[in-house]
């Protein structure tokens, strides 16, 4: 095989990889602060692809302009659903909580399926076959414009965390709530709104998607799959994580679908999970130790 | 909490199960299915929950252990002609060979909580795709079992009633199972390692030794229930018996009813499942999707409702009544 096309893959790999960054960082936030897998994720992911194909072939406009309803309305979205189903199984285990959010999962899923059927929707753009070339290497403008907004996007999220009064308070909750509670941060709001942004992030990861891949009530399941990956990778709660661990995942998956056979490519970046989480289950930038 | 199920409820449980008996015999088909639907649910929640209520492990990938089971029998039957009942046999063995070495991975590594619900869905995952890329093992579009003709040895009946007969029976010797390690000392060992797993070491317990002993046994059940599916329905495919949909339905069963209690994961099937079904027959014929939107909101608010499982809520209706009893004869 030439060494170009593995250079190929792995730098298309890179740019899906950006995505799953993304993707992965709303569900590390949620992790983080709540302590509970948000099975619910990929469907939200879902809902803003189809905001984008509605948008986009109603109004005509580029797909990108979408980010500017779905954020908002994957915010709205995300603590709607807080607080009707996750709010009040606040006390409950942590094994409820991820059960709800199961049982959300299933809801929005085939609340899309019974308003959009099950059929397949492919995004027409113009440039979807622009391309940028780079010493014999491709790249398609979607894919490019999917990994540049993703790096703007979790940078902007990082330098919240880091400086800000709110980004303080929410890594004092994901930390330790109670002594955080104790020194006076309003953990139920931090929660709520971490919750919003974990949701909000796929307002920008759906439309990016959209001229990608197909749009379908269950695409959702393809990409959540990718993100627990990541976020194994990366570290359960760690935004740099997730970034690191995108574009591994995103890489080792397109290189996956190159050398393995038939359908097996995915093999190659669940087995690199198993072996993170057995060797270095805090993450590959964490500790030893769980 | 086991223990609070020796008194009443055990009573409780044979009464019902005497109930269960003759139930098929005044039973449609179409009942009789439902009927064995739970019989199999119930049979793998309750597999489940011998690994993740009893020894506090939650494990996201048991249909890896379903699955193991119903390709062994229905293997041994496609190249070797072999009665699935000892398939049934060997694939328990199979899954107890498939647990053992994820047991001894992950809990030698110091696995719990959430990353080792992970990696039990990471190795479900590895194994659907491989049996997918398998063509020997049927690939993606799954095995047929072979038709035998109704007999005992080829576990292919003409009527319902024997299956539900059958899958009644695997049902009791997995709460038998779990009702009996409840009492003894391995019981305890468990439910001091799913309290505090530090200080069950510090007394003296080794708790690998214990926990890989409790993923054995929910591994053997598992696959059992994974050979009696295969041979009910005749026909097993990766993404029915080997799906994230399948683990999740098992956890969901489980944490419904009730977990850590003996009969709760049996309970969740017994109400989800018709739940599901009467949602079927009552929109199955309108659009596309209404059944589960039905399904899914009645899923969330039960959860709601009762979230230590209905088997945690009966109890504290119990508590509540024999609270008031007592308060009036005082």
């Amino acid at each position: 095989m030439r060494f170009v096309f593995i250079l190929q893959a792995a730098l298309t790999g890179l740019m899906t990889g950006g995505v799953y960054a993304l993707i992965a960082a709303g569900l590390t936030l949620i992790f983080g602060v709540m302590k509970i897998i948000n099975f619910a994720h990929g469907e939200f992911l879902m809902i803003a692809m189809f905001i984008t194909f509605f948008l986009t072939t109603g109004l005509g406009l580029l797909p990108y302009f979408a980010i500017l309803v779905a954020v908002p309305m994957l915010f709205l979205i995300g603590v709607g659903i807080f607080v009707i189903t996750l709010k009040p199984a606040m006390k409950a285990s942590d094994l409820t909580k991820v059960l709800v959010t199961v049982g959300v999962s299933l809801f929005l899923q085939n609340i899309c399926l019974y308003f959009f059927t099950g059929n397949f929707r492919t995004l027409d753009v113009s440039y979807s076959q622009h391309k940028v070339t780079l010493g014999g290497l491709v790249i398609s403008f979607p894919h490019l414009a999917a990994f540049g907004s993703s790096i703007i996007v979790l940078s902007s999220l990082h330098w919240i965390l880091r400086y800000t009064d709110f980004g303080r308070s929410l890594r004092a909750a994901s930390e330790n709530a109670s002594a955080a509670f104790l020194v006076g941060v309003n953990v139920d709001r931090i929660q709520i709104i971490s919750f919003g942004i974990g949701s909000a992030c796929l307002g920008i990861a759906g439309p990016l998607l959209a001229p990608i891949y197909y749009t379908t009530p269950t695409i959702g399941s393809h990409f959540v799959m990718a993100a627990f990956i990541v976020v194994v990778l990366g570290g359960m709660g760690s935004l740099n994580g997730a970034l690191i661990g995108g574009f591994l995942v995103g890489m080792v998956e397109s290189l996956g679908g190159l050398f393995m056979p038939g359908s097996m490519g995915p093999l190659a970046s669940v087995l690199l999970m198993i072996v993170t989480l057995l060797l270095r289950p805090r993450g590959l930038l964490g500790g030893k130790r769980c | 909490m086991l223990s609070r199920y020796t008194g009443r409820s055990t009573f409780l449980g044979f009464s019902g199960m005497l109930l269960l008996l003759a139930l098929p015999l005044f039973l449609t088909n179409y009942y009789l299915h439902v009927l064995i639907l739970i019989l199999f649910f119930g049979l793998i929640a309750t597999s489940w929950n011998i690994l993740a209520g009893m020894a506090g492990q939650v494990s996201l990938g048991h249909a890896l252990f379903v699955g193991v089971g119903a390709y062994t029998s229905t293997l041994l039957v496609i190249w070797f002609d072999l009665s699935p009942w000892i398939g049934m046999l060997a694939g328990g063995i199979a899954a107890m060979v498939a647990a053992s070495c994820i047991g001894y991975l992950s809990f030698r590594c110091g696995l719990q909580g959430p990353y080792f619900a992970l990696i039990t869905f990471a190795f479900a995952q590895a194994f659907q795709i491989l049996t997918v890329n398998v063509q020997t093992m049927g690939g993606a579009s799954g095995l047929n079992v072979p038709l035998k003709g109704a007999s005992f040895l080829a576990f292919q009946f003409e009527s319902k009633i024997t299956y539900y007969y059958v899958g009644l029976g695997l049902l009791s010797s997995a709460l038998l199972t779990i009702g009996r390690i409840g009492h003894t000392r391995t019981g305890y060992y468990l439910k001091a390692i799913r309290e505090n797993e530090a200080a069950a070491q510090a007394l003296g317990i080794d708790p690998i030794k214990f926990k890989m002993a409790a993923a054995l046994i929910s591994a053997f059940f598992s696959a059992v229930g994974g050979s009696f599916y295969a041979q009910y329905v005749l026909f097993i495919d990766p993404q029915s018996i080997l799906g994230m949909n399948l683990s999740l339905e098992i956890m969901i069963y489980a944490i419904v009813g009730g977990i850590g209690t003996v009969f709760g994961p049996l309970m969740g099937a017994a109400v989800l499942i018709p739940a599901g079904e009467f949602a079927r027959n009552l929109f199955g014929h309108s659009k596309a999707g209404t059944h589960l939107i039905v399904y899914a909101i009645f899923l969330v608010w039960i959860i709601l409702r009762a979230p230590r499982g209905i088997g945690g809520w009966i109890e504290d209706q119990l508590g509540r009544v024999s609270k008031e009893t007592y308060a009036q004869t005082a």
